[in-house]
């Protein structure tokens, strides 16, 4: 099979001698139109991959800061339906490829196959699944195949190194790796962790895995990017957009992204 | 097939483990730990003793004969959980996961309680074994079981209000998950009902096994068959799985379930998951619950803190879709009415969890007659309900209704001159 965009983006960053930023902010927050217009702003200013949130009711992933925003979200009426249109409106602006981050409930509840194909349609890029392991995504597979989706698997400090080879195996465009045990929220030290993980996946065969949870800093972008292929940012990003708005997020993005130099 | 045989992951299409990988390690290893410990006659023995020594077990099973008179005249035999140490079936699965805990080595255990009856018991293994404990609580219910949050505080629990999404049960759900993610290497999650990412539902629904194995025997021996029916509240589950398992293969046995239906099955307000809600994945597992079109978890509504859960334990889910077992909704006021006809016919008052299946009883009862035998789970004592009883029925003084008042106006003054 080719490579997918975000796999394609991600390589010519790593060829280029540096690795791929990843940015995430949640749709809806702090309304609709801003979101989108930060979503924007993060690719104007040096992201190479965006990673959209869904809002959800219980993110068990997440720590406070992105709690609070996507709790803003869905009060403010957030449904799947904008979750799709944001997805076409920030395509529409920039060529970024796009992937979706969503817990596991709203993708069944939307239907997987219909999911697959309006994601596909809007421009997405494929989805992160925090809370779904490869061991209970038999439906995702043949969805994400079926449309040429990406899908993002997690491994973790704690996955035994045959769970490390099903997360290479099952996953396409990248690999997450969890940089610690531990939940979404910047961190002063990111985890030694974070380099095992990494030299694991590689022993298990993946030419292509990022390090996310925990990362806020150009420089820990700069460290991380030393071994991995590509650096994840999100709390820092989500607390620059509830502080200063789209302005805020665009400067985050333009420092975040001299860790790449 | 034997019913009973089922040791997950899957009941049917239901179950699962729905969860960051980070955790998966840490379930492989208590999965590990506790088929082991399934064969292991040593464990079995120290459970036992436990349960004989410290909890109380037997319970006994009581005859609720004027409670009957209103019930069509059909007996109703009592399975007296609530005579258990710390007053409620929890302790059952909190001895046996504590007992696991201390062989895996952990040194901390955290838990999450609605009610505070799950979290009271966690608090008192803690202190039993050693343990450092911290107990998650929906902010809400901290307020509306003010005397739990003392008892847990009291036997050296740290109780941490959630104050994130509805600030209920559902809530300090996801809060010892965040907490378990980050500090899995020396902690055990005492989950304490049948839902969650497996083992837990089978583990759990097996620990409490043992309140459906005692009642078999015992209305046997006072009966001479087996009972027409059995009625047990479910909010997550546990004390209905635990007295409807060792009768899943007995076809002549019905199994009635109680949901919470808060102002009415048909209104907003309710907790009732099986009878109103649908498939999809929350807390770890593939079961029924409340969600909106889009997937997104429906707030909960009931009188009773340990029945406000919008999840259902994935066996439940199984039952009902099987039809082994039959789940039907009962009101606040239905479930208060009981409660109060309890106390004033045997001297006995329930937790208003209880008190739901009670309702289900006495419906029972007039539907089959005077015939029928009914084994009701009394699962929980009322004690820690006195303040909401009290109010719902006016039973307090003019001084004592004025000072509620102003609680309710106040609830985080309230909350502090409580801790």
């Amino acid at each position: 099979m080719t490579m997918s965009p975000v796999e394609t983006a991600i390589r010519t960053r790593v060829d280029a001698g540096s690795g791929a930023l990843i940015g995430y902010l949640p749709v809806g927050f702090p309304d609709l139109d801003t979101s989108i217009d930060a979503a924007v702003a993060l690719v104007e200013n040096g992201v190479d991959i965006v990673e959209l949130g869904l809002p959800y009711s219980d993110p068990v992933m997440d720590g406070l800061v992105i709690q609070r925003a996507t709790q803003t979200a869905l009060k403010n009426g957030f449904t799947l339906k904008q979750g799709f249109k944001a997805v076409e409106r920030i395509r529409d602006r920039v060529n970024a490829p796009l992937l979706v981050m969503t817990y596991w409930n709203p993708v069944i509840q939307y239907g997987v196959e219909r999911f697959a194909a309006d994601l596909e349609n809007a421009g997405g890029a494929g989805l992160i699944t925090p809370d779904l392991i490869p061991d209970e995504a038999g439906e995702w597979m043949s969805a994400s195949d079926a449309h040429e989706l990406d899908r993002v698997f997690l491994a973790a400090p704690s996955s035994s190194p045959a769970r490390m080879r099903q997360a290479v195996e099952s996953s396409r465009g990248f690999v997450y790796a969890v940089s610690t045990m531990g939940i979404t929220g910047a961190r002063a030290d990111v985890d030694a962790a974070a380099r095992s993980v990494i030299a694991r996946l590689r022993e298990a065969g993946a030419t292509s895995a990022c390090v996310g949870v925990g990362i806020s800093t150009p420089e820990q972008v700069a460290d991380v990017l030393t071994y991995a292929d590509g650096a994840i940012v999100g709390s820092r990003l989500v607390s620059g957009l509830a502080e200063g708005g789209v302005p805020a997020v665009a400067a985050i993005a333009a420092e975040l992204a001299t860790g790449k130099d | 097939m034997s019913l009973r045989s089922m040791t997950g992951p899957y009941f049917g299409s239901f179950g699962g483990r729905f969860v960051p990988e980070s955790l998966i390690a840490a379930l492989d290893e208590l999965d590990e730990a506790y088929t082991a410990a399934k064969d292991d006659r040593s464990f079995a023995e120290e459970l036992a003793e436990l349960h004989r020594t410290y909890t109380g077990r037997p319970s006994i099973l009581t005859e609720a004969k004027r409670f009957a008179e209103h019930a069509g005249g059909a007996r109703i035999l009592l399975k007296r959980e609530d005579l258990n140490h710390t007053g409620s079936h929890k302790i059952n699965n909190v001895l046996g996961q504590a007992l696991l805990a201390k062989r895996l080595g952990k040194t901390r255990i955290i838990a999450e309680t609605g009610a505070g009856q799950h979290g009271v018991a966690s608090a008192t293994a803690a202190a039993l074994f050693g343990l450092e404990c911290v107990v998650y609580m929906g902010e809400v219910d901290t307020e509306r079981q003010a005397l739990n949050v003392a008892r847990m505080k009291l036997l050296g629990a740290e109780v941490v209000p959630v104050t994130t999404g509805s600030r209920t049960l559902k809530d300090a759900i996801n809060e010892a998950l965040r907490d378990w993610v980050a500090n899995v290497e020396h902690t055990h999650y005492l989950l304490g009902t049948v839902a969650g990412p497996h083992p837990f539902p089978a583990m759990v629904r097996d620990f409490h096994s043992v309140i459906g194995a005692e009642a078999r025997e015992q209305v046997l021996a006072l009966t001479g068959r087996l009972p027409d029916v059995i009625a047990a509240c479910v909010g997550g589950g546990s004390n209905a799985m635990g007295i409807f398992h060792p009768f899943l293969d007995d076809e002549g046995v019905r199994l009635v379930g109680l949901e919470a239906a808060g102002d009415g099955i048909d209104t907003l307000f309710h907790a009732a998951t099986i009878s109103k809600g649908r498939p999809g994945v929350l807390h770890g597992a593939r079961s029924l619950m409340l969600q909106d079109e889009d997937g997104q978890t429906l707030e909960s509504h009931s009188i009773s803190a340990g029945l406000d859960y919008p999840g259902v334990g994935p066996e439940h889910a199984w039952l009902d879709e099987i039809g082994r077992a039959e789940y039907r909704g009962v009101t606040d006021a239905e479930a208060m009415d009981a409660l109060r006809l309890l106390s004033r016919t045997e001297g006995i008052i329930p937790a208003i969890e209880t008190a739901h299946a009670l309702h289900g009883a006495l419906v029972l009862g007039r539907e089959l007659g005077p015939d029928a035998i009914i084994l009701v789970n009394l699962s929980g004592r009322g004690d820690k309900d006195m303040e909401t009883a009290a109010r719902y029925f006016g039973l307090l003084d003019a001084q004592a209704a004025e000072r509620a008042a102003e609680q309710d106006a106040h609830p985080t003054a309230a909350e502090d001159a409580q801790s």
